[in-house]
């Protein structure tokens, strides 16, 4: 008897591995939070990517929900996304703030021309200056900030519908609702 | 057109693959031999096939044809002749397509190579081939289909990843595929011999060959890509414990560990059912390889092709196959005897103990990857296992296998004399001692760093008892001008197995000089300045555009004096590909055997400044130059005549086999 369990252990083992991976399959890996959850927005200023005489600040983050959008003109993504911040960008209920990261001002105006502009306004940040604070790693990401300028999630990759209405939209309206 | 025919064939080959996997198994059990006899030709017939695919998958790359989906996908008209060539695996779907053609290659490789194996077994193994191709087949045409067409045609194609249009990369993937599918032999020789009940030192001779073939190309293919990694994506290492790296390592611990239990069980008759699990565990590891790649379950820098559907599929495969085969294992292994009896001090110890320490290193890695995943599932948080973590288990147990791989080799089957075994190694022994001593009395050679004295003295250790056990070989043949007639003869395995050993050490080498004495730099230039890094002075001349056939390039020019001599004109570039996405750095490298010098260029920072990296790597080759001699040293064992003479009597029956002698 205990001779031939001897032989179904890896069998056993297999099977709890499978039993793992049967799970991760449901589970998406990207989902690594942010530490800035739950925290103030962090400080910056920075030049307005189509007005470059105005500042984009923390402080326009306040009284106001906003969706902080990092995006780039070399980013294939953030262009698929393009199409569903366009969309968005009718909606009343929150302003949408780009993050133009590690960008060229000319590339990125030329993306603005071509396919729509859906932010209210574009910070510019060539440098990575600001994108080192809010813990950006790739574009594009989305963060979620409250109207007390308090970042409330993080999208990591792109917005698209489903993750508009699974997500963000119920997540805004909540938001809302806090008054 | 084309397409369709490619298609067509695909379908053909899944049929042709289905009878393999019922007849010639059914035959074997009831004893039917010309149902038996029909496993030959079936291989045969479903390479052709693959082949008709494979062959009309190329050609709409080659000619551009934007009306298959993958093509439009993978290809662009701009992309070099060569790229388009590679593209065809550049992707998921003809990924899989190679991965089939590669087991249907192998699989006519059995049946051609295999006359003197006993009808029921060739007929058994080749069934099993079958049933994998049938799974891989299904899986092909059911989710991710290389011919699907698109309409309406796009003018251009959205252009093969940038990082895969090099030519480390171009050859890559075939050569693991083929390491990774060639598991696939061994472990149909394994379920064969389950299913017959036979599992005997003939057994293990049939397949130690294949095993040997398979792990050469698994150690090739893993060492490109470690080069690839280096050279390519600009961070200067060369090994990042990513998933999906761990998914190739994982089959070839297995595998090596498979290769020295299968000399057991031939020489010895023992550890058979631990052989046959190992068999069954290098390919279930080749498997589970291409799930994790596939399916995204673990996101990596590798995460080229993940979609969660065909993972389903893939993990569903897994299930059937490894659950499967283990319950197979569970039925009939414990009828399997146990084999000869041997010593605390011998060969088949030491080897069990080799054994251990790489099944051992498996199941942490296979921890490691999994990790993430493990934490998730038990609700313990996000973490994420890194770097760290693997290399102090690396260290942990390597220096044991180091130590006892200068044993090994040098002990007697069965029983030995620890004084015999201390009278042959005592100079070797004493001599790395020295290295150790020697290293670690001077500061100027390992610059307080624990891990190089150790390092050095087990590379010694490796490299010197090796060379003691070559001499004491040729002792009784008239010592070292022996040697070339001993190769010629019947001591290929022989030798085939110092080389990779020696190979060994050549590693260590490598891995302790680079990991203590590797040096590195974030700066930022001028063009006309210079910075000085390890003697070397690097002088940027400046940055200029550059024009690719697909891409925008800034493409830096630097200098690189030692002293007053200049010694290297070095072109980094940082490329903009016209298919869009993230711009790509082409790191350039001046190359040498004792030191390898690395710039990589980053971010224009203003005021013409760069951002730049620069590296002083030495003796990073000789990670590569021993995995290169492990390589060799497969290859010359595989060449040993032992593995033809029984080719030979079955064609000359009369006479037997003298090439033995």
């Amino acid at each position: 008897m205990s001779k031939s369990f001897r032989y179904l252990i890896p069998l056993i083992l297999f099977a709890a591995l499978a039993a793992l991976l049967v799970f991760g399959l449901g589970n998406d890996p990207r989902k690594v939070p942010s530490p800035l959850i739950g925290k103030p927005a962090p400080t910056f200023s920075l030049p307005e990517l189509t007005d470059p005489g105005r500042s984009v600040t923390d402080a326009d983050l306040k009284g106001k929900i906003s969706l902080v959008n990092v995006w780039a003109s070399w980013c294939s993504s953030c262009r698929a996304e393009h199409q569903a911040l366009m969309a968005l960008s009718d909606i009343p209920d929150f302003q949408i703030v780009g993050l133009n990261w590690k960008d060229d001002a000319t590339d990125a105006s030329q993306v603005l021309r071509v396919t729509g502009n859906p932010y209210d306004m574009i910070a510019y940040d060539p440098d990575n200056t600001v994108g080192i604070d809010w813990g950006v790693y790739g574009a594009p990401e989305t963060f979620v900030v409250d109207r007390n300028g308090i970042i409330r999630y993080k999208q990591i990759g792109p917005i698209d519908s489903k993750v508009w209405e699974k997500t963000l939209q119920p997540l805004v309206a909540k938001l809302k609702a806090e008054g | 057109m084309i397409p369709e025919l490619g298609n067509f064939a695909l379908i053909l080959a899944l049929m042709l693959a289905l009878v393999q996997a019922a007849f010639p198994l059914a035959g074997s059990l009831s004893g039917n031999r010309p149902w038996m006899r029909m496993g030959r030709p079936l291989a045969y017939g479903q390479l052709t096939f693959i082949a008709v695919a494979f062959v009309a998958l190329t050609q709409a790359f080659l000619t551009s044809d934007f009306s298959v989906l993958y093509v439009a996908q993978n290809s662009n008209s701009l992309l070099p002749e060569i790229y388009k060539f590679s593209a065809v695996w550049g992707g998921h779907e003809g990924s899989l397509l190679l991965w089939v053609l590669f087991l249907a290659g192998w699989g006519a490789a059995v049946a051609a190579l295999s006359r003197d194996l006993p009808l029921p077994v060739i007929a058994r193994v080749l069934s099993v081939q079958g049933m994998i191709a049938t799974g891989f087949l299904l899986f092909m045409l059911l989710t991710s289909n290389p011919f699907e067409r698109l309409f309406p045609v796009p003018a251009e194609g959205r252009d093969l990843n940038p990082l895969l249009q090099d030519p480390g990369l171009a050859v890559h993937p075939p050569m693991l595929y083929m390491g990774y599918v060639g598991f696939s032999v061994a472990f149909a020789f394994a379920i064969a011999a389950l299913i017959g009940g036979r599992l005997d030192a003939a057994w293990a001779r049939w397949s130690r060959p294949w095993t040997t073939v398979a792990w050469v190309f698994l150690t090739i293919g893993i060492a490109l890509g470690s080069w690839w990694a280096y050279y390519e994506l600009g961070w200067g290492g060369w090994w990042f414990w990513d998933p999906v790296e761990n998914a190739s390592l994982m089959p070839w611990l297995i595998g090596t560990a498979l290769l020295h239990s299968l000399a057991v069980t031939e020489k010895r008759g023992a550890f058979k059912s631990w052989t046959v699990l190992l068999a069954i565990f290098a390919f279930s590891l080749s498997l589970l390889g291409t799930f994790l790649v596939r399916s995204g379950v673990l996101t990596s820098v590798h995460a080229f092709a993940t979609d969660p559907e065909r993972g389903l599929f893939v993990l569903l495969f897994l299930c059937v196959v490894i659950g499967g085969s283990l319950a197979l294992y569970a039925w009939r292994a414990p009828e399997v005897s146990e084999g000869g009896r041997f010593d605390l001090l011998s060969r088949e110890s030491s080897l069990l103990a080799n054994n251990l320490l790489f099944s051992a290193f498996t199941v942490l890695v296979l921890f490691g990857t999994l990790a993430p995943l493990i934490y998730e599932a038990f609700n313990w948080g996000k973490i994420s296992v890194g770097f760290p973590w693997f290399n102090k288990m690396f260290l942990a147990l390597s220096p044991f296998l180091a130590l006892l791989l200068g044993i090994g080799p040098a002990a007697r089957w069965k029983h030995d004399e620890p004084l015999r075994l201390l009278r042959l190694l005592w100079l070797a022994l004493a001599l790395s001692v020295v290295v150790l001593a020697a290293t670690a009395a001077r500061p100027a050679l390992s610059e307080g760093h624990p891990w190089v004295p150790v390092g050095l003295a087990l590379a010694a250790w490796v490299l010197l008892s090796h060379l003691t056990i070559v001499r004491d070989r040729l002792k009784n043949k008239g010592g070292w001008r022996a040697l070339t007639a001993d190769l010629r003869g019947n001591g290929r395995s022989f030798y085939g197995m110092i080389t990779a050993h020696a190979g060994v050490a050549v590693f260590i080498v490598g891995v302790t000089m680079v990991s203590n004495f590797q040096l590195e730099e974030d700066v930022r230039m001028s063009p006309g300045s210079s910075y000085e890094l390890a003697g070397y002075r690097f002088e940027l001349i400046g940055v200029e555009k550059s024009k690719g056939p697909n891409y925008n390039a800034d493409r830096g020019h630097f200098k690189v004096y030692r002293g007053e001599r200049q010694i290297a004109d070095l072109h980094p570039e940082k490329r903009s590909y016209l298919g869009g996405g993230m711009p790509m750095t082409e790191a350039a490298i001046d190359a040498g055997l004792l030191r390898d010098i690395y710039v990589s260029l980053g971010e224009p920072v203003g005021g013409g400044d760069w951002a730049l990296r620069l590296y002083y790597k030495p003796y990073v080759r000789w990670i590569w130059l021993g995995a290169v001699l492990m390589a060799i040293g497969g290859l010359l064992a595989v060449s040993d005549p032992r593995y033809r003479t029984a080719r030979a009597r079955a064609a000359a029956p009369v006479g037997g086999a003298t090439a033995r002698a």
